[in-house]
């Protein structure tokens, strides 16, 4: 009978030290902050998670714990009220708008470009890829790496004949809303049979979870090719392929392409900051280029936290831009910036 | 005389009288039985209206679609289209496949450990093996991911397509991750509970049946295969629902290794998607309510599928504790 | 004839014996292959910086998950206070005043309860404690794991009750002790051994859940004061550095996979140790 009435001596000392342990865990918070819950696309991710981690250093108050869900994350947590604000790739519709409990306003950002990225045994060389050979890998059509309309694009390299490895987001994305936009307009096949969203009913292909899920399955994958932004690829030395742009030409992702690309859109930017620069036209465009926006409501109810990200979005638009180039993003034009500067105001 | 809760008179402190006192250990008594009752009803409670919400949920698309949601190959956010077919199959096939190479194993090392080991080298292994069941779902993911995958392009796809290449099961670009990474993924998270359970129901099986096996001549082995087994057979099948229950539910581990892909396909090396991974990828940011429904949906299709078969389980394990297996 | 007959049928029985011991010692050879994997891959990459500083930008070299372990534990904290406190009335009620029907009804819910996956538990929370409020929470992740701990603390509660003999009660009664009095006071303190170790075997088998916590806690890179932000925790730093193309988020992977294998083998090494020594029936 004594037996059962001891608990062993280890389990109280466990209980003990899980006791303490606990304790100090609920004890040991940062406490009067102010704290912004913010969700939403990966494609600006890298730039994001460095501005909140420069702000917090110099402001150290505000804390801004930014999930990377994907940008249909960012818009549905948006929408339920569960996040401060959110990030997205792909502009909200009209319906989606209409959701929205509070009016929320898009903030321009960065200005980056999505890139093929391809893991080919033995070839380290730059691919070009043309509009209908990236159309025909995606829809399924093209099936192997040394298919002609890959080969006649670039001379000169030995292509395998091996199967191609599609891989796409499996989560909810504003890169590919990106990526679809672009094969909507370039190829009308492509258009008819899928179209252009956060969650295309892809033909063929892997699901990555985000960019980086896209780019750890490129990387491990032999003879796949994947979609991501720009950086995902730089910072990983993986190779990725130069697209054939409106003018026929093939480019190669870079600054200069981005903005040559955001230029029309600079001088005609809408009010609302909803546009798609995908195949824009000049010789010197990358043709998948995109803006990203940061989805705010224009009221929140707790003063401290508006007035925070007013602050934020203040530095943002100004010293923020100076680390967009350091990670392979670009400037936002000047006359993008002082539209939204004036859109400032309307948050309260 | 006074009945069983009712306190003997003569041991109640003298301070206020018995009848006092008798009232208020009696109200006691009834406010514990109310206290532990309530919070038994509260399980009930909540999982009622876990049920609730699941049923409430899926409105939308069981409005829309009807039973045509159970037959509809498309899952088409953007199009407002939505199927549970690739999902249900690719969570049957991935178990199923899964069960195939755990159950002969699951009840090789049973039968070691109940019949053919000696006792003391049987409790440490089977106290080994509770700790495999123990390990994290995402610990296996890892794994999964660093390890198995590349084995599965690298050496496991090669070897089956030289062998048995001939099958479309095994034809088609081998990607690494696919239905059989995930189905072998499956194996070693579920072949532990198949043991645990059938070595315990094995050791329950009386000894007069092994050893009237034996006294007639019969090898170990014999008496193990043709007596001991069969006896315990509804046991066994029960410890194989619940594998399979666990399977259908497992979520991290799968979808680090599955690939992702909606689609209905005949080969194992090609992609698929189980319901609990679209759940875990596509919840947090399905913007309209039909798409959050579906997944919702497809959360009370498993749901219903893993009750069915936890009570299926539990009622064969019942019939073998209470008479063996006869018939 | 015969004879081949007795040679074959005892050939037969060497060879199973061998088939089948390799199958038991295969299954637990994984088991060590696994601890091996995740102390070759993991185990250096516990220093210091790892258990102290908080997650870097994406990319970046460095940094810790410091966040994540006090978030388990935060979490854990939460699930214990939801969830036991339930399961152990829930699981005196079985044990000592119980009907007959309600019982049955009780324990076929709490089974019920037992089987549902992971994710619906998640899907579940949510919409309970996620939308009404608004916000990601640590309270939400410890809801949804607090609701995985109760089936279990139930059955292992009623079950070490079960295990008390009735003498105890009997006698107890005959000193004059009311049936609410002998449970507090002697019964349960009876059982504590094995109920508490069904406690922790509980919290050990919720700390690795990640499922549940993607829908509710859903990560934070920095502290998390008080319960009602959104909070970091270790299963979630293996999944989301795992499927990312970072060398470096990798390392910290293994590491923190260790870190979670270690808490979670150690529980249950101890409790099931403690539990054999009772020679109840384990959990």
């Amino acid at each position: 009978m004594n037996e059962q009435r001891r608990t062993p001596k280890i389990m109280r000392k466990t209980l003990v030290v899980l006791c303490l342990l606990f304790a100090s865990a609920a004890i040991a918070s940062a406490q009067s902050n102010v704290l912004l819950n913010a969700a939403g696309a990966t494609f600006p991710a890298p730039i994001y998670s460095k501005w909140f981690d420069v702000y917090h250093t110099a402001h150290p108050n505000v804390q801004v714990n930014y999930q990377a869900i994907g940008s249909g994350g960012g818009k549905a947590q948006l929408t339920a009220g569960t996040v401060d604000f959110g990030a997205s790739d792909m502009p909200m519709t009209d319906d989606e708008l209409a959701k929205l409990k509070t009016k929320a306003l898009h903030f321009p950002t960065v200005l980056g470009a999505v890139v093929p990225t391809y893991n080919i045994p033995g070839v380290s060389s730059d691919l070009n890829f043309s509009q209908k050979a990236l159309a025909g890998i995606y829809l399924g059509t093209i099936t192997k790496w040394n298919d002609p309309e890959i080969a006649k694009a670039n001379p000169g390299v030995k292509l395998p004949a091996d199967d191609i490895v599609v891989v796409h987001r499996s989560d909810g994305s504003g890169t590919s809303f990106i990526w679809t936009d672009f094969l909507s307009k370039v190829s009308p096949d492509w258009k008819s049979k899928v179209g252009a969203g956060t969650s295309p009913n892809w033909p063929v292909g892997l699901g990555g979870k985000g960019n980086d899920g896209v780019m750890g399955l490129v990387k491990q994958t032999p003879d796949s090719i994947g979609y991501v932004e720009l950086i995902y690829a730089m910072s990983q030395k993986i190779p990725y392929g130069s697209v054939q742009n409106a003018a026929g030409k093939y480019l190669k992702a870079d600054l200069a392409g981005v903005s040559a690309a955001a230029q029309g859109a600079a001088k005609d930017m809408p009010a609302d900051f909803r546009v798609s620069i995908t195949d824009a036209p000049g010789a010197g465009s990358y043709p998948i280029s995109s803006f990203t926006w940061l989805l705010i409501p224009t009221h929140f109810d707790d003063a401290t936290k508006g007035k925070a990200v007013k602050d934020f979005l203040a530095w943002m638009l100004t010293d923020g831009q100076g680390y967009n180039e350091a990670l392979a993003y670009a400037k936002l034009p000047p006359a993008v910036v002082a539209k939204e500067k004036k859109e400032l105001s309307e948050i309260r | 005389m006074s009945t069983a809760t009712t306190p003997v008179e003569h041991a109640a402190p003298p301070e206020s009288g018995p009848r006092a006192l008798f009232h208020r250990l009696r109200h006691g008594d009834e406010v514990a039985h109310l206290v532990t009752l309530t919070f038994a009803a509260l399980i009930l409670l909540i999982t009622t209206l876990l049920v609730f919400e699941l049923w409430m949920g899926s409105v939308p698309t069981r409005g829309k679609f009807g039973f045509t949601f159970f037959w509809s190959k498309v899952w088409d956010p953007i199009g407002g289209d939505f199927g549970a077919i690739p999902f249900i199959y690719g969570t049957l096939v991935t178990s199923l496949l899964a069960l195939l190479i755990a159950v002969p194993l699951g009840l090789a090392a049973a039968v070691f450990l109940a019949e053919l080991a000696p006792r003391k080298m049987s409790d440490m292994i089977a106290f080994l093996i509770d700790l495999l069941a123990a390990i994290p779902s995402v610990i296996y993911g890892l794994l999964g991911i660093f390890v198995v995958v590349p084995l599965m392009r690298t050496v496991i796809g090669p070897a089956l397509k030289h062998t048995l290449g001939f099958l479309p099961l095994f034809q088609g670009p081998n990607y690494g991750v696919g239905f059989l990474t995930a189905s072998l993924v499956l194996v070693i998270m579920v072949v532990p509970f198949i043991i645990s359970v059938s070595r315990e129901v094995l050791l329950t099986v009386p000894r007069e049946q092994r050893e009237a096996a034996l006294g007639l001549g019969a090898t170990r082995w014999e008496a193990t295969w043709k007596v001991v087994v069969p006896w315990a057979r509804t046991g066994i099948m029960g410890s194989v629902f619940l594998a399979l229950a666990r399977a259908l539910g497992e979520t991290m581990a799968v979808t680090m290794v599955i690939g992702n892909d909606p689609k209905i396909r005949e080969s194992l090396f090609a992609p698929g998607y189980t319901i609990a991974a679209v759940i875990a990828n596509e919840f947090n940011e399905a913007t309209s309510d039909l798409h959050r429904s579906a997944l919702i949906e497809l959360g009370l299709v498993l749901f219903l599928i893993t009750f069915i078969l936890n009570g299926l389980a539990r009622l064969l394990m019942a019939a073998t504790e209470r008479g063996g297996g006869h018939s | 004839m015969g004879r081949v007959k007795l040679i074959w049928r005892k050939s037969l029985n060497v060879v199973m014996l061998t088939l089948t011991g390799v199958a038991a010692f295969g299954v637990v050879a994984v088991l060590f292959m696994i601890l091996g994997y995740f102390i070759w891959n993991g185990g250096t990459s516990l220093n210091l910086d790892f258990f102290t500083k908080l997650p870097r930008p994406e990319g970046e070299i460095g940094g810790g998950v410091a966040n994540a372990i006090v978030g388990s534990l935060k979490l854990l904290f939460l699930a214990a206070i939801i969830g036991l406190p339930v399961g152990l009335m829930a699981g005196v009620y079985l044990a000592e005043f119980g009907g007959k029907t309600f019982s049955f009804v009780i324990r076929y819910t709490t089974d019920l309860l037992n089987g549902v996956p992971s994710i619906v538990i998640g899907m579940f929370a949510y919409s309970l404690v996620v939308l009404p409020v608004k916000h990601y929470s640590a309270l939400a992740g410890g809801a949804a794991l607090g609701l995985m701990v109760v089936p279990i603390t139930v059955r292992a509660t009623e079950e070490f009750l079960r295990a008390i003999p009735n003498t105890l009660r009997e006698g107890a009664m005959a000193l004059g002790a009311s049936k609410w009095k002998t449970i507090a006071t002697v019964i349960v303190p009876a059982a504590s051994g094995g109920i508490i170790t069904g406690m922790l075997l509980a919290l050990a088998r919720v700390a690795g859940e990640t499922a549940p916590l993607i829908f509710t806690a859903l990560g934070n890179q920095y502290w998390s004061p008080g319960w009602g932000q959104p909070i970091s925790a270790l299963p979630l730093i293996v999944y989301n550095y795992a499927i990312s193309p970072y060398d470096d988020w990798h390392r910290q992977a293994w590491a923190a996979g260790l870190v979670l294998l270690s808490m979670v083998l150690l529980a249950n090494i101890l409790c099931r140790l403690v539990i054999s020594r009772k020679g109840v029936r384990s959990v």
